[in-house]
This record gives C-alpha cells, structure tokens and sequence, in this order.
C-alpha cells in the first residue's frame, strides 16, 4: 500500500480576540488508500477541503487527528529523519507554477534544490541528472540557464515536475497542476504524466476541481463535499452512475464541449455552507434534492458499500431503510 | 434576422504601445450578432476576446490601446467615430457587461442596494426627462432586478455589503446592475471561470433565462467550449488577434474546417466519455510584438505550407460557416 489515510481531521483555528472561538473545520474523517502504481482522484469543489487532504500528507499542515502512512511506515507526527524520509518518497506539484519557483533561481537551480538538500551529488554528476531530468519532462536542455519569468506556464510546470521526480519518489500530490492552463497546453501536460507514471510505476494523489481531466487520468475517484469523502469508487463506475446526489449533481453541471447538450435537470439551488458552522446531520442535506426531513439533517449518514470498491455516504443506501 | 445586423464589427485592428514595441493584439477582426443571437467567442489565452468585448464598450484605456482601424456598427451607427463619444451614450444602455470577477467590479464600501440604486439613476440621467424615475422608482426597480436574478432574500441582501455575499450571489447583483437600464446586447468576458461548477450551472441558466426574458442579444466569451456551448446559438474561434472560424455551435463541434479549431477540440477532455488520448498544440503562442505574417497559426500549424505567409481571407462555406484556412478542411 502506497498510502493509506485514516480517519484524517484538520481543523483550523481562526479565532480572533473578543469574538469568540472560530475554528473551520477544513477535513472531517477522511479515509482514503492508494495502491502503488496507481492514480486516485480527489475532486471537489472549493472549499471542499481536497488540497488540505493533500497538503495533511506531506506534513504542510499538522493534521489533529488521523493516522497517515506512506508506503508502509507511520507519518503522522514525524521525527526529523522520517520526515526527511517523507520528502524522498512523496512530492507535490502546485497549481500555479509561477509562484513555486523562485524568481532569482536558474532552472538548473531549481530543479537541482532537492538533490543538494538530500544528496551527495555535486557538480558535473548533479548538473548531469539535472539535464537528464529536463530531458525527461520534454525541455531543452539549454532552458538551464533560464530564469523562470522567460518561460511559459506550460514549461514552468514541466520545470516543477521534473524537480518533483528529482529524488525519484514513488507518490506523486498533484494539486490542480493543469488548472492556471490553457487547454492545448493541459493537454500536453496531462499526456506526460500519464506516460510518466507508466514510464516509472509512480502513484499519483491528483487533486482537481475538473472531472474531465480526473476521469482522463485517474482509475480511481473520491468525491468531496465540505471536508468529508461523499463517494468514492473505480472512476468509470462513478461516473457511469453516481449513487450519492451530490456526485450526481456534480457530474450534471459540467457544461459538455458537444454540440447538442442533454437535457439537464434543475442546477443545484444555494451555496455550499460554511465549514465554521457546519450544519447537523450530512452537510450536504441544505442542497440535496432528496434530502429527507428529520434524518438527513439531523443524522450524520455512515459509508454504505454500492458495489466493488465503491461507496457513498448518504442515508438513501442505508440497508437499514430499505 | 432581417436588415442590418444589431452589431457589426469591421475589420478591427487593436494595438497597444509598451516598452518594448507594438503589441497587436487585434488584427482585422469582423463579425456580426444578429438581433436576439448569442454568440460565444473562444480561445486561449492572449487570443484578443477580452480586448474585442471591451473594444465594443470603448473600455480599451488609451494610451497604451491604440485602434488602428476599424469601425464597429451598432444599429448601423459607428461607435467609434468622434473618438468614441458616441459609445459614452449607449454603455450601461443599451450594450452592458459582466465580467469575470464580480468582486473587483463591486465597490466594498457601500451596500449592494446603494450601488445598483446609483448605477440605475446614472443611466436614468441618459434618458429623456420625461421617462425618468423618481428615487424611491429606482429603488423600486433595484429590488425587483434582484428578484428577477434570483438573488435569495432581496430585501435582506439589498443591505448587505460585497463581502457578505458569495461569489455566485456577487454575479447575480452584477448581471441585475447590467440589467436594469434594459440593455439590448450583453457582453460576457468569462462570466462563470471564478466560480464553481455546480454555481457556473446556476448562473448559465439564469443568463438563459434573461436572454429570453429580455430578448436580449449576447456575447458570451470564455475559454471552456463547453460553457459557450449550452449558451450560445454560433461560435467565434479566435487565435493571436484574429478569427480563425465561425459557425453555428453544431458546425463547430461536427464540422470544425480550421486546423486551429481542430486542435482546440483535440485538447479537451470530456467529462461525459471515458478515456481517450488527448493531443495538446504543440509549440507556444507567437510573441504578439512580432507576430508571423499571413496566418498567425501558422508556426504551430502541421499544415502550414509557403502559402500561409499571406493572411487568408474569412471564407464564406455557406449557411454562415466562416473559416481563415488556405488548408481548410476535416483534416487527416
């Protein structure tokens, strides 16, 4: 098992003097595992809590509760030397490359940071592997010498990539990593890291607000609303038939590039509410065409397996009702 | 569509001055909405779309924005004659816009109700006097434009500030300031890429809705294919400052003629099929200060022959399909 997450809880306090205690709760009770070699896709609104999931992995954020293990070892509170052991094993590539390079470094210095922070190579063996990682993300070799305001988006994110891949990791965080590009761009994008993760048997957390481009990349999808995991399942099967009403609500808002659109049910009414104070019972009952009164918004639903691998929190699958 | 069309763009050439040369942002753009169509306009970033709907409002700041040439016809008057008077008395009338992020076009200091109240007694100055409205009218008619845009609790929201309402609430107040001078054409730059998916869902159907509630005629402009295609009755292509192909949404998605168009389609996944390869564009946009002669797509074009180095012409395929292709065609 690459990783494996459970029971994840990160909440955030925002509180301010004299106005009481505020704190958000940006992740409820996730639980999510990934095989090695294998592309779980994490969609969601914003809000949804989705790059906290991410960032909680890494140790970005301290999570307050949950158990984190990635490829078999316990991450959630690392010492020093597992965390240094953390970073070899999982990287993460960012939304906007722009800002997650730093201006006044060359492309060689930015892609040689992480193996001067955790390697002995040095010199011409480190200039070597740092040619031969922009060979592998599709840039010539003589962007080296370039800073980053002289390329484009799409090149600022194959730069980011290749120093993601430096160390050679096994998982891959990808937060959104097509979202600041143009399309004929994401594409390219998108077809390279299938390929990468052929090429080398990475395992990919891809974290997206597109379903498109999570049902084109990954095997597996999970579904979140307000900081819980609402459905997960094999993404062909997901996408074929939702069982929970937000996916399926989800899936139906995405305006189709086809000439002829299916006739769409009535959008969502209202916006999802705000992770300070969540509501009673499922969070997304205040929205849900079927919501049941007196349970769904009185009574947190529990995960009710829908097949395989797949399952939905939502009362509408509770055996117990049928 | 009988006579003149509603909107006519001729041949506009837009540039800017920077410091480091010309930027031609724009270069002979042409194209007509007729009375009571949407038009989608499309394309990739620094394509021209925004600069083109902002030209029509005569929102390009100059300097550095320079039209070089041009004309733009609304009912057949020219906007742009008289160093754009003209256009000052039909903004907010009867051409309005809505914009990307509502939140920058929507002052925090005063209240939503304050502001629609101030924009709709602005336009009210452009009347004539015999049509004007008293104060408590324009409030009247700012409460009953929140209602029709389908704003929750306008009574409540009207004294709510800007940040007390979400994003998609913000768009909603900003299509009721567009509104409420009862504009004959829309102008949409991106009206839904702040927000999320299932609220872009909510806010497409009510700019839908409007259309047919005031007959309105939009420009509707967006990188997604997919948002344009469940609005707009034709679509616009644009590449590099020029319009690569027009037609009807359906000749576009089943009969795209330009390689440009082709590759765009090519590039987009879709989230109702399951996996298939996709192929991007290879290459980068040309450097607008020193753009390719000809047709500009051709550095990136697999097709690009000697010929290209000349600019083809807006061709006429019949029933309104308009392609720039010297190579035109289904494609390999």
């Amino acid at each position: 098992m690459m990783l494996e997450v459970r029971d994840l809880k990160v909440h955030f306090d925002v509180s301010r003097r004299g106005r009481g205690r505020t704190v958000v709760q940006a992740v409820n009770e996730v639980s999510l595992h990934l095989e090695r070699g294998e592309a779980l896709g994490l969609v969601g609104e914003s809000g949804s809590g989705k790059s906290t999931v991410g960032k909680a992995i890494l140790q970005l954020v301290s999570p307050n509760a949950g158990s984190i293990r990635v490829g078999g070892e316990e991450m959630t509170r690392p010492d020093r030397e597992r965390e240094t052991r953390l970073r070899r094993t999982a990287q993460m590539v960012f939304q906007d490359p722009h800002s997650s390079l730093n201006p006044r470094m060359t492309i060689m210095r930015s892609v040689a940071e992480p193996l001067i922070l955790h390697t002995r190579l040095r010199g011409q063996a480190m200039r070597a592997r740092v040619a031969e990682l922009l060979g592998i993300v599709g840039l010539p070799q003589h962007f080296q010498f370039r800073y980053p305001h002289e390329l484009s988006g799409g090149q600022k994110q194959r730069v980011c990539i290749a120093r993601a891949i430096a160390l050679d990791p096994d998982l891959l965080i990808l937060d959104e990593p097509t979202s600041a590009l143009d399309v004929s761009v994401q594409a390219q994008i998108l077809e390279f890291l299938r390929s990468l993760q052929q090429d080398r048997g990475l395992s990919y957390l891809f974290i997206s607000h597109n379903l498109a481009v999570v049902r084109h990349l990954c095997n597996r999808v999970a579904v979140m609303y307000l900081g819980r995991i609402v459905e997960e399942g094999p993404t062909e099967e997901v996408f074929r038939s939702p069982q929970h009403p937000y996916t399926r609500a989800l899936l139906g808002a995405v305006p189709l590039p086809q000439a002829r659109q299916p006739l769409a049910g009535d959008p969502l009414t209202g916006d999802i509410p705000s992770p300070v104070d969540l509501p009673p019972g499922c969070s997304f009952a205040s929205r849900c065409p079927q919501a049941i009164q007196g349970l769904c918004d009185r009574r947190a639903p529990d995960d009710f397996v829908r097949g395989p691998g797949h399952r939905a929190r939502c009362h509408l699958h509770d055996p117990a009702r049928a | 569509m009988t006579g003149t069309p509603l909107l006519a763009v001729e041949d506009l050439t837009v540039e800017f001055d920077t410091f480091d040369g010309v930027y031609k942002a724009l270069d002979g753009v042409s194209f007509t909405l007729g009375r009571g169509e949407s038009l989608g306009i499309v394309g990739e970033t620094g394509c021209g779309k925004s600069v083109t709907a902002k030209s029509i409002l005569g929102l390009v700041p100059s300097p550095p924005g320079r039209t070089r040439a041009g004309r733009i016809l609304f009912d057949g008057d020219d906007l742009l004659e008289d160093g754009g008077a003209r256009v000052r008395d039909i903004r907010g009338i009867d051409i309005a816009m809505i914009f990307q992020d509502p939140m920058t076009y929507l002052n925090p200091v005063f209240t939503v109700g304050q502001q629609l109240v101030d924009v709709i007694r602005a336009q009210q100055r452009l009347m004539p006097a015999s049509e004007r409205m008293s104060r408590a009218g324009a409030r009247a008619l700012a409460l009953e434009m929140l209602e029709r845009v389908h704003l929750p609790n306008p009574e409540r929201q009207f004294s709510a500030y800007p940040h007390q309402l979400s994003g998609g609430m913000r768009q909603r107040v900003l299509i009721a300031q567009a509104l409420s001078g009862r504009p004959r054409i829309l102008v949409a730059d991106e009206p839904t890429t702040a927000l999320d998916v299932t609220i872009q869902a909510q806010i497409l159907s009510l700019i839908r809705e409007l259309i047919a509630s005031f007959q309105l005629s939009v420009i509707l402009i967006s990188h997604d294919l997919g948002v344009v295609a469940t609005v707009c009755d034709r679509i616009v292509v644009m590449y590099a400052g020029q319009i690569v192909e027009d037609a009807s949404v359906t000749e576009i998605f089943d009969n795209p003629q330009h390689p440009y168009t082709q590759g765009l389609l090519a590039a987009v996944p879709h989230p109702g099929r399951p996996v298939s390869s996709l192929s991007g564009i290879s290459g980068t946009l040309p450097n607008l200060l020193d753009p390719p002669s000809g047709c500009r797509f051709r550095t990136r074009c697999e097709r690009a022959t000697d010929a290209c180095g000349t600019r083809p012409a807006l061709e006429q395929l019949g029933t309104g399909h308009r392609v720039a292709c010297w190579h035109r065609g289904a494609g390999p």
